[in-house]
């Protein structure tokens, strides 16, 4: 019992829940990540190793060493988080989704084998495209149809790759894989799918904005830390995953800068700050690991709170296009003051959560020699404080006064809000705990004058620079538009070419049948016209006289056969 | 819209807008000043430029709307473009 695997405990409360409801529902949901959270502290001490044999293999649901445990508590906590967020959601099918959705991220991290990896890996894309389809729209419904192809895919991809791992080295085991022969690469590409690569993140800004107020927020916290989590374990140093973050860093604030709906810019810049995760990881040095996750930390919490305090409007206003709100301060003011402790943390400021685990990607950077990127880093930073840091709060609460008039969000919600506004200041203020709990040993204190200079001057000025281009009207103003992405290949391009294949198809076939019908008629009307079609015999007949002539036949044959 | 909906905000005071700005100034001319005083410790050649960190992140965020801006002639589309 003690070294129970801990989804195992958010499954059997999936179970409860279904046999139970109002009160006690609600109490079992909010229990079960607190429980969980227990049980792993106390319970589960690193190096535990528990294995199961199932036909001829043998499947190792429960490996816990300082980096599973790490992200085991992180989905603890940001399940308990986003189920007080989502107190007065009643609707079963989301409790279910959310509370399977971060038992089988938990399962996912403390996987040690690939089998059990593919298995949580598939249940995180089956559960959690329910807190899609919630929404009941049909935009959702496709949305979700089209994230749970690409999820779906991701777990093809490492089946495979699993697979042909086990047939070359003869073993499952989830250790580090690194990038050589085909099995590494599929496997690869599973994990890049799900952590939103380039090119493969489409179904991220595609799905995240559709999901209920509530499911964006678990959406936020589980698939992209347990690729991010998969990657840390199975290709950390692999060189080209710096250029990759480093692509995800910057490309998709551009984006985050023209995008309307606000929770879509929220889901650009969740690809933003993966990619400083995913170059840290890259980069491979312990500092660098530890960034990573530490930002995969940090990042949870103040993604989460950002998503809430959007969620929060979205559902008192019912919009959250940035061009129709505005002035949202006057009727919620404490919604507004969590939102920026939200932004502060996300931007990295001194003293709030994103400044002590971004600083050692970026100075691991430095010290890796990677100068150039690094340049491209301190850019995305800027960018960061520019589209979530100022824009996210500047357009939905302040700005021009929309005249919107509503209430403060519900009490669960603020409660919400205020715990993850508390934790993104306790680690940005006391970063020696989540420091203790890193995997790697380092020696690492963000606060030197320098670097609280120079971040600050990157901040301010890049605050500056928001503050000059808005007040000479060159700021680009919030538009109702759809911002066309990699999706567009498959959303119109792909089908665009269908249409046209299918109408070359129709017209060739119709070409050819008249090449082929007007000489048959032809052929026929000039029958017609000779003196043979004249004959009985030569017009068409209807079946009933056919079978009346070939009777007669017959029986021409059985009177021959008689009397021959 | 009720009279209590009406009351003055914070923000509608331009003195109110105006001061913040002030402050806001201020801090920004004493981080530069600043950079000045406060002995830093420089692993890379560029961090020697004076007042770097500002430079940077304000030319940083211009390029990006500036960008960002252009951007928009080639992929914005109609808010219903894939529902048609």
């Amino acid at each position: 019992m003690s070294e129970l695997p801990p989804f195992i405990l958010f499954f059997v409360a999936a179970l409860l829940v279904v046999a139970t409801r109002g009160i006690v529902r609600s109490t079992i949901l909010l229990a079960t990540p607190v429980i969980g959270a227990l049980h792993l502290w106390l319970n589960i001490e690193p190096g535990i190793t528990i294995s199961h044999s199932i036909l001829s293999f043998e499947l190792i649901v429960m490996r816990t060493d300082k980096l599973s445990l790490l992200f085991g508590y992180l989905f603890c906590l940001a399940c308990f988080i986003a189920t007080i967020y989502a107190w007065h959601v009643k609707d079963t099918t989301q409790q279910l989704a959310g509370l399977i959705y971060a038992g089988s991220a938990l399962g996912a991290v403390f996987a040690g084998d690939l089998i059990t990896l593919f298995i949580f890996w598939e249940l995180l894309a089956l559960s959690s495209v329910f807190l899609v389809w919630a929404r009941g729209t049909e935009r959702a419904f496709n949305a979700g149809l089209r994230y749970l192809i690409f999820q779906v895919t991701s777990g093809v991809f490492l089946l495979a790759g699993a697979l042909i791992h086990y047939h070359n080295t003869g073993s499952l085991a989830f250790d580090h894989i690194g990038l050589e022969g085909l099995a590494a690469w599929l496997i690869f590409i599973a994990f890049g799918i799900k952590c939103a690569f380039p090119f493969l993140h489409s179904w991220l800004t595609d799905a995240y904005p559709e999901a209920t107020v509530t499911g964006t927020v678990f959406l936020s916290a589980f698939t992209t830390k347990v690729a991010v989590y998969a990657l840390a374990r199975g290709f950390a140093g692999e060189e080209i995953l710096v250029y990759i973050g480093v692509t995800m860093a910057c490309f998709p604030i551009f984006y985050a800068v023209i995008e309307n709906d606000l929770r879509k810019v929220l889901a650009y810049s969740l690809i933003n700050q993966v990619g400083f995760m995913v170059t840290g990881i890259g980069i491979g040095t312990a500092l660098a690991l530890n960034g990573a996750v530490a930002h995969a930390f940090s990042d949870v919490i103040f993604k989460g709170l950002l998503f809430m305090s959007m969620g929060a409007v979205l559902y008192r206003v019912g919009n959250i296009n940035g061009s129709d709100l505005g002035g949202l301060y006057k009727s919620m003011p404490k919604t507004t003051a969590l939102c920026i402790v939200g932004a502060l943390s996300i931007s990295a400021f001194p003293l709030f959560s994103g400044f002590i685990s971004k600083s050692m990607v970026m100075t691991a950077m430095i010290e890796a020699d990677f100068g150039y990127l690094w340049l491209l880093m301190l850019f995305a930073s800027a960018g960061v404080f520019h589209h979530a840091g100022i824009k996210i709060p500047y357009f939905a609460f302040f700005a021009h006064d929309s005249g919107i008039r509503t209430q403060e969000a519900p009490t669960n919600m603020l409660i919400a809000m205020t715990i993850a506004a508390a934790l993104c200041i306790f680690l940005g203020t006391q970063p020696q705990y989540l420091y203790a709990l890193l995997p790697w040993e380092m020696n690492y204190w963000p606060y030197d004058a320098t670097h609280v200079l120079a971040q600050l001057q990157l901040l301010f000025f890049s605050a500056l620079a928001f503050v000059w281009l808005n007040q000479r009207g060159m700021y680009p103003p919030e538009l109702h538009s759809t911002n066309l992405d990699v999706e567009w290949i498959y959303r119109r391009l792909v089908p665009m070419w269908i249409h046209r294949c299918v109408m070359l198809i129709r017209a060739i076939n119709e070409y050819a049948s008249t090449m082929v019908m007007v000489p048959i008629q032809g052929i026929r009307h000039a029958f017609s016209q000779t003196f043979v079609a004249r004959y009985h015999l030569s017009e068409s007949w209807p079946t009933g006289s056919m079978v009346f002539w070939v009777a007669i036949i017959l029986a021409a044959y059985l009177l021959m056969d008689i009397f021959g | 819209m009720s009279e209590q909906d009406q009351k003055e905000h914070f923000f509608d005071k331009p003195e109110n807008v105006n001061r913040l700005l002030k402050g806001f100034y201020a801090i920004c001319i004493l981080l530069v000043v600043a950079d000045f005083v406060i002995h830093r410790h420089i692993s890379l050649s560029w961090e020697e430029i004076p007042a770097f960190y500002a430079l940077y992140g304000f030319i940083a965020c211009v390029v990006l709307v500036v960008i960002a801006k252009e951007m928009r002639k080639v992929i914005m589309r109609k808010e219903d473009y894939y529902d048609e």
